[in-house]
Parts: structure tokens; sequence; C-alpha cells
């Protein structure tokens, strides 16, 4: 199976818990070795990490004893790009997810959900052409993961980038993505790669049309009952 | 967001109010029953005459601490010097051992287990050995202080610089980091308040260690002035070399916790 992502594309992979989201998308990032197959960037093999990758995790994994500010800049300080320049980078993004006056806290300060928005400045502060998420908002409360989803596509919108979305809701995979590669468990494989022709940009309305069920039924039943059934 | 940050700052107040407030209850507490306790003691032995030789009215060792208060001070800045010399010793071979062991597997394999071994030794059966290898200045003393130092530290440094998460690895890996800005910017940053712990746990010991040496062989210090005021009778002023003990072990304790919060103050408070 071939999996081949469009730049600026929005992708999400969707699967049971098992089934090697999160393994594909540290292959994606060149972070292990797959065991079979190829991994290639604009046409390049890829075998060691690029810097081309920003990374969000389930988990904000913010240093402590940085400010939100100086965590943001983490990854520019260790590229080693020019400071002033990653400064202000850095201000705009921390204005663009909403935490404009918060540059100086501690993240032990902050709200979970606040602390991943300063993780998603962290990913974003060095410019990658490629944003890996790993179900960076699985561990928020429903109604701040929404409101963080659809603050991603507003980001998104204005900064365009490829984004790889790993998420095991199903609902989130849809309303998101361009396309949506479902998995299923034991052995993890890409089942069906399903394209969603929602219109953008997208709203909270769009979880109660036919074509979303439909969308949401075809990835239940790979999910569920393997490829070959759908 | 004015009035989210605004908030977020009053609940801190709170919070710091609270803790303020709950630590001066724990002093007076402490303090309350301390004072019972001394109290107590004083009526217990008067009341039933108990010879002073045995032991001692609280009034009576701190009579005699004013009588050798020249005496004490002189024997306790022995002690102090050989605690904090071993101390600082422990510190300055474990942390720097401990960074070589998480990065070398084959350190790993061979000085942990000589580590524990080690450790498994009583130190009070190797002091004497000490002594005869060294003699009986200041220096073997120094060294039981380091030998019952130097566990805790390495331990605790060691878990310290494993314990960043396996996603921030990735992302530093992500970020092609050098192994020496890994370091520098994420380990021993982690490490820190893992480090204070081994070392708030090694500084209780080292008072110890230090009156360990003196007992097997000494001619100061405070564990030395112990020996020789029991072997005399002076019973009143071995207690009182043994209050001055106590209050430098509490002593050292409370400013490793103080450089802890100066050093670190993102780690945990209790």
């Amino acid at each position: 199976m071939t999996l081949a992502i469009k730049a600026n594309e929005f992708v999400t992979l969707v699967g049971p818990s098992g089934c090697g989201k999160s393994t594909l998308l540290k292959v994606i990032g060149a972070l292990i070795r797959p065991s079979r197959g190829k991994l290639s960037f604009d046409g390049v093999p890829l075998v060691s990490p690029t810097r081309e990758v920003g990374i969000v995790f389930q988990e904000p994994v913010l240093l402590e004893w940085r400010t939100v500010l100086d965590n943001v800049l983490l990854p520019a300080e260790i590229l080693g790009l020019d400071r002033a320049r990653a400064r202000i980078r850095a201000m705009d993004l921390i204005k663009l997810v909403g935490l404009a006056g918060f540059e100086q806290r501690f993240p032990r300060q902050l709200s979970g959900g606040m602390q991943q928005r300063a993780a998603l400045c962290r990913a974003l502060i060095h410019n990658p052409s490629v944003l890996l998420m790993d179900e960076p908002f699985a561990a928020l409360d429903a109604m701040t993961r929404e409101e963080l989803g659809f603050e991603l596509l507003r980001i998104w919108d204005t900064d365009k980038k490829t984004v790889i979305f790993v998420t095991h809701n199903i609902t989130e995979a849809i309303l998101l993505a361009d396309r949506v590669v479902a998995m299923t468990p034991r052995p993890g494989r890409i089942a069906r790669i399903i394209d969603i022709a929602l219109a953008r940009p997208r709203t909270i309305e769009m979880e109660f049309s036919t074509a979303f069920k439909s969308y949401s039924d075809q990835i239940r039943e790979v999910i569920y009952h393997g490829a070959s059934r759908a | 967001m004015s009035i989210e940050s605004s908030i977020g700052t009053l609940a801190q107040d709170d919070e710091a109010a609270e803790l303020k407030q709950s630590t001066l209850k724990a002093i007076i507490g402490a303090t309350m029953t301390l004072v019972g306790l001394v109290l107590l003691w004083e009526m217990l032995v008067r009341q039933f005459q108990v010879p002073s030789w045995l032991l001692p009215a609280p009034s009576l060792i701190w009579q005699s601490m004013l009588e050798w208060r020249s005496e004490l001070v002189e024997h306790s800045l022995v002690t102090l010097y050989e605690t904090l010399m071993g101390y600082a010793l422990a510190i300055a071979i474990s942390v720097p051992l401990a960074v070589a062991v998480v990065y070398s597997p084959l350190l790993q394999n061979t000085i942990y287990p000589i580590l524990l071994a080690l450790q498994s030794m009583p130190k009070v059966a190797i002091a004497p050995l000490l002594a005869l290898w060294i003699g009986f200045g200041a220096l073997p003393k120094i060294v039981v202080v380091f030998l019952v130092c130097f566990f805790p530290i390495i331990v605790a440094t060691t878990s310290g610089l494993t314990a960043v998460p396996t996603s921030l690895m990735d992302l530093i890996r992500s970020l092609s980091a050098s192994q020496l800005q890994t370091f520098v910017k994420i380990r021993f940053p982690t490490a820190m308040p893992h480090i204070f712990v081994g070392l708030k746990i090694a500084i209780t010991f080292a008072v110890i260690g230090a009156v360990i040496g003196e007992f097997v062989g000494s001619e100061n210090g405070l564990g030395y002035l112990i020996l020789i005021s029991t072997s005399q009778s002076r019973t009143p002023l071995a207690f009182g070399a043994l209050v001055l003990l106590t209050v430098m072990s509490i002593v050292l304790y409370y400013a490793v916790a103080l450089i802890e919060r100066i050093a670190v103050p993102w780690a945990p408070r209790n």
C-alpha cells in the first residue's frame, strides 16, 4: 500500500488503539526505521529526521523551567536560527493561538489546553513544511478539544502546511481532514483512504449532514470489519 | 484575556497564602510539642530524682552547654568541616559519575554492581580500616562522610537523567539536536529536582558519617566529645554535644532545601 501525501494537505490517520497509528507517524518523522517499506520526501529517500518536520504530542511536554516564550523558542535554539527573527515569529505564533499576554508564564500556570497551544507554537517555530500531530487533543476535555480543532484549521488556513494528524476519534478525523486514512488493528494496516469532500471552512453543523454520516459509516465499517467488507 | 489572566493570579495568591498559613501552623505545632516534651522530661527527672550521670535534666544540660561553650564551638567546627568536605566530595564525584553511567552502558554494567556492593557494606565496619590506612586526622572522617553520601546522590542523579519523557526525546531527536544540547537544555534541568532529593537525603546522613568516623579514632569533633564525656560520666556534656549535632543536621538540611528553592524553583514542593 502506498500513501502519497500532497503538499499542504490535511491528512488524518484514524484507527483503534494498537493499530500502529503512532508508529506510522514516527516512521513518517524518520524517528524510527520501518521494518519494511520506504519513505521519501519530495522524491528523496528519507532516512534521518529533517528540520522540515514539527511535532505535537498527546502531552504538551513543555519544559517546566522555561516560560511559554522560551519553550516556543527551544527548536529555534537547537537549530541555531537567528534569535531576533525567531523571537518575532514566536510572538506572532503565540498571538495566533490566543496566548498573547502569557509569554512569560510558566507551564504549570497554564491549563492543559493552553499548554497544548504553546506546544503547537513550538512545533511551528522553525516553519516546517510538515506538521505531525500524535493525538494532540486526546488528553483534553471534549469542549476544549473541539475548540482547538477548529483553531488548528484556522491556523492551517493562514499558514499552509502538510498536516498528518493521528486520532482515534472518527468525528475529529473527518471534520479536520482532506483525506482520512483508516487503519485496521493487528496486523496494523492502512485499509482505506477516504477523500472528504466537505466544504471549507468546516463548521460544527457539518457533523450532522448526511455526507458526514456516510463518511463516518464507511470508516467504522473499515475499522470494525476490515477492508475486504468495506 | 486580561480577565483570565487576573483570575490566574488571584488563584495563585490564594494558594500561596494558604501555603504560608499551613506552614506557620506546622511550625507552631512542632514547637509546642517539643517544648511540652522537654518540660515533661524536666518534671519526670526531678520527680523521680534520676541521677544526672544516668539522665540529666534539660536545665542541667543547658547549664553544662554554657559552661563548656568554647569547647563545644571548637568541636562543632571540626565536625562541621568534616561533614561539609565529605558532602562536597560526594557531590563532586557522584554527579559526574552518574552522568558517565547514564551515557555508557558499559559503565552501567560494571560500576553499578560495585557501587551497590559498596553501599551494602556497613560504614561503621569500614571506618576502623580507614583509620588504619589514612590515620586519625580529618581525612578518614571525610571519607566516611563521602561513603555515606555518595550513594543517594548517584542513584537520584541517574534516575533524574533518565526521567526525560520519551516524546520529548523524540522531539529533540526530530530537530537533530547534539548530545551536548540535549544534556544542557533537557536532561540536566530535568534531573535537577531528582538530584536535590538525593542531596537532601545525603545531607541527613552526612553528620552521622562524621560522628561514626570520630567514634573510631579521633582527638576532636563532637563525636569524640561524646565518647570522652560519657567515659568520664559527664553525661550532661554528652547530651549538649548531641543537641548540637541535631541542630547542625537540621540546619544543614534546610540550607540544602533553601538552595534547592533558589536553584530549582520549578521543583515540586512538599
